[in-house]
């Protein structure tokens, strides 16, 4: 409706492919989105040690010396990175998306984020504990 | 009212965000130091294998399956849109459909422990 009656819509051009190159923010929020990418290779990696699980011994003890490859441990180190940046992001967002009222206040957000780090942090150790990696 | 199915991609997006968060990274780490040659005891074939025949462990594993990759999925169908590709029903059932596949054949895997 709008186009038919002004003479010259505005129209800002935005290239399709290559906009989150424009600022700083874009590129972080890109990294972050591809983070998806990482976490769901390192999924279909468990899916496939599943696989050599069910398999038996010898076909799950040649999964575990396929992840020694030097392309399995880059790409375990980069799959980290993102997989770190994602939890981040995911923490820094958590105050937007669950804020607590007390009486007439909201708790403060580093309060509400610093209580998801602080469970992530003791998460982690219990299970690299239990798990006997240390 | 206006009826929508968002709620129900969006419900697993949110959870497997959560649970990615906090589990994916020590995963990671696990699996990172079994590759640097220090593979840790939970790794190994006879206790690994025990977790995975209890019920209990294959539900976990199931879940954890589910929900990261659902949550990747609809990421990577917004991130696909953000590069330009404007054929979302398409890639919308492309990547739904990877990551039901990849949990059913997880729990085909599982069956046969």
């Amino acid at each position: 409706m709008a186009q038919e009656v002004t003479r010259r819509p505005y129209l800002r051009e935005v290239p399709r492919a290559r906009w989150f190159f424009r600022h700083p923010r874009y590129l972080r929020y890109m990294a972050r989105e591809l983070s998806c990418v990482f976490i769901g290779a390192y999924t279909l990696l468990l899916v496939a040690g599943l696989k050599r699980l069910s398999e038996g011994q010898a076909a799950y003890e040649a999964f575990l010396d396929s992840l020694g490859a030097p392309a399995s441990v880059a790409f375990h180190v980069i799959a980290l990175g993102f997989a770190l940046y994602h939890s981040v992001t995911w923490f820094n967002l958590t105050p937007k998306a669950l804020p607590v009222q007390v009486g007439e206040d909201f708790l403060p957000a580093r309060v509400i984020a610093g209580a998801h780090y602080a469970a992530w942090a003791l998460l982690s150790a219990a299970i690299l504990f239990f798990a006997g990696a240390f | 009212m206006a009826r929508s199915n968002k709620p129900i991609v969006w419900g697993p997006f949110a959870a497997g965000g959560t649970l990615t968060a906090f589990l994916t990274p020590v995963l990671i780490l696990l699996t990172l130091l079994a590759g640097l040659g220090h593979v840790p005891e939970a790794l190994a074939y006879d206790p690994l294998r025990y977790f995975a025949a209890h019920w209990l462990g294959k539900l976990a594993i199931v879940l954890v399956v589910f929900l990261s990759l659902w949550s990747a999925a609809h990421r990577l169908r917004i991130t696909f849109y953000d590069f330009g590709v404007r054929c979302d029903t398409l890639v919308a059932v492309v990547v739904y459909c990877a990551a039901a596949s990849g949990t059913a054949a997880a729990i085909i895997f599982l069956l046969r422990i």
